[in-house]
């Protein structure tokens, strides 16, 4: 450990050093964006013409336009299905994972092969699975004698066709964490249990699903932040349709901004999905008190 | 009791041997989809084998689209944002972890503040900026806002506060200045940290859709995501040509993935572990 340069510099030098290429970049593509956003939010702007100042004009918009409120309501839809569900399943599946199981290392890494892949390739194949004709799915479906829906072009359908390609895409790595928060619960709290007589359910009740709660807490808030903002899947699969069945706030947001050329509205849009997911991880934060164990 | 647990265990590889099944099948049919004639696509009831493996597909999805390019814009673009990031995370972590400056906690603060802002709220004042500076159409405008990430910085900070201070004690009785500390001792240090950074940041960025999708227009210039959903428009309903695209654009990160699945494991459990 025998260092060459012995000259000495003062803190405020050796911060700068280290700090200035990162907060460069921090200040102008992350601060300043976000401010700017809030800023552009009152304007009317399409590129093009002159930038007008109308105050809370596109919010005043949002509130007496159906199409935000219809694309709010699928986006909170999408939302409270695939989170739910998405999570008991990958908990199961941890938990399935965690009883000492041969393979455990080929199960996982199945599980986690659509994580990696690109939305864009899945969201194609699934749409190909979905084929009302001669997709795979409604073929299944007949074999067990079910008469199976034209999925995407459905408007009643097509919402649900999207969130099981999303959750059956985000399961490996919920189960993942859940894993390794399983494996961080030492043996000796469930053979305690064991010598008082306990059954499986009162152990799973009372040891793992409090010691667990951390893990939970933390997969919760991440799949509602980033099932606010799902995006990817919709426009590949069905653009928002059919009749805005499965448009969502991202979508509507990039329609705004890079179809109808409404840069102020567009930002307007942006700042509600940021308002929500503020609100949603506040109430998080404030409930987790009460249920969290650490 | 023995017996019961037994059935449990049978049960139970059940369960995760049809789950693992629905997580391959899509890839399956994915590919016997793409091994197929266009013909043979559209008969009812479909078969995972087609009369014999046709490999035409493969060519045609070169036809009319450079997916050889396609592929080193993506690479090109990720290699270059995993590097950038894992090298002003680690520096900035390594400042605000051990160096001492003014405003240093409400700066810090500032950084975490940022990461519960959803990326969207910046898609449109990115754009502006990248019209600013003519960047639109370019990789500058998919590589220059990514070079730095909160999230990598504050991942990097946790664990540098981590490292015993006695270590950096020693160097510095040495005559080692703040740079030899971080290149010498916290660098070598932190590899699990720095891989599982630069593995979280490669995946998202190799697989990218929504920046390139407003940002590039040209098709030379795409980047795989982008130009599998471009040629979509074209062969709305060849499911055979589409399919051969998807697994060729799959094919890289899958092959990754092989290689270095514990590290792809121990990055997603490490992100879930907050300091």
């Amino acid at each position: 450990m025998i260092c060459l340069e012995r000259i000495k510099y003062s803190d405020l030098f050796w911060a700068s050093i280290f700090l200035l290429p990162n907060l460069l970049g921090f200040i102008i593509f992350i601060l300043l964006p976000v401010l700017a956003s809030f800023g552009i939010s009152f304007l009317e702007w399409d590129l093009l013409g002159e930038m007008d100042w109308i105050g809370l004009g596109n919010y005043k918009e949002l509130m007496t336009d159906s199409v935000f409120w219809k694309v709010l309501w699928n986006t909170i839809y999408f939302t409270v299905v695939t989170v739910p569900v998405g999570i008991m399943i990958s908990l199961f599946l941890a938990i399935a994972l965690n009883q000492k199981i041969r393979g455990l290392k080929i199960f996982r890494s199945v599980y986690f092969l659509p994580v990696i892949s690109s939305m864009v390739a899945v969201a194609m194949v699934w749409q190909w699975i979905y084929n009302p004709q001669f997709g795979l799915l409604n073929y299944l479906l007949s074999l067990i004698g079910i008469n199976g829906p034209s999925w995407l072009s459905s408007t009643i359908w097509a919402m649900p066709a999207v969130m099981i390609t999303s959750i059956w895409k985000c399961l490996g790595f919920n189960m993942l964490l859940f894993l390794a928060g399983l494996q961080g619960i030492s043996e000796t709290y469930y053979e305690a249990a064991e010598i008082d007589g306990a059954n499986w359910f009162s152990k799973f009740r009372n040891i793992t699903i409090p010691l667990l709660s951390p893990t939970t807490f933390f997969v919760i808030v991440m799949s509602v932040i980033n099932s606010f903002q799902v995006f990817d899947q919709i426009y590949i699969m069905t653009q928002g349709g059919p009749a805005r069945s499965t448009s969502v706030l991202v979508h509507y947001l990039y329609q705004n901004a890079f179809q109808y050329y409404r840069m102020g509205y567009a930002s307007s849009i942006a700042y509600v999905l940021f308002f929500l997911v503020f609100i949603v991880t506040l109430i998080q934060l404030k409930r987790s008190n009460k249920w969290v164990v650490y | 009791m023995e017996k019961r647990k037994q059935y449990l265990r049978i049960i139970l590889y059940i369960i995760l041997t049809l789950g693992g099944l629905t997580m391959i099948l899509p890839f399956v049919w994915m590919i016997s989809t793409s091994l197929k004639t266009l013909n043979e696509v559209f008969i009812f009831p479909p078969s995972f084998l087609g009369e014999k493996i046709v490999w035409q597909n493969y060519l045609r999805v070169s036809d009319r689209f450079p997916f050889g390019t396609f592929f080193f814009n993506s690479l090109k673009i990720s290699v270059l944002v995993v590097l950038a990031q894992l090298f002003t995370s680690s520096m900035a972590g390594f400042a605000f972890a051990r160096l001492r400056f003014p405003f240093k906690d409400t700066l810090f603060a500032l950084y975490l503040a940022t990461l519960i802002v959803p990326f969207h709220v910046l898609l449109v004042p990115t754009f502006l900026l990248m019209r600013e500076f003519s960047w639109v159409d370019s990789h500058l405008s998919l590589i220059i806002p990514n070079l730095v990430s909160a999230f990598g910085t504050f991942l990097m900070r946790q664990f540098f506060l981590t490292i015993p201070k006695d270590l950096e004690d020693a160097a510095r009785i040495d005559g080692c200045t703040p740079f030899g500390i971080y290149f010498r001792i916290f660098l070598p240090l932190s590899k699990p940290a720095l891989a599982t950074l630069g593995i979280f940041t490669l995946m998202g960025s190799w697989n990218d859709f929504v920046r390139p999708l407003v940002f590039i227009n040209s098709i030379s210039k795409m980047t795989l995501p982008l130009g599998l959903s471009s040629m979509q428009g074209l062969y709305s309903t060849n499911w055979p040509v589409l399919m051969a695209a998807t697994v060729v654009s799959l094919l890289p990160i899958l092959i990754a993935f092989f290689l270095a699945q514990e590290y792809f494991v121990r990055g997603v459990t490490l992100s879930g572990l907050k300091g």
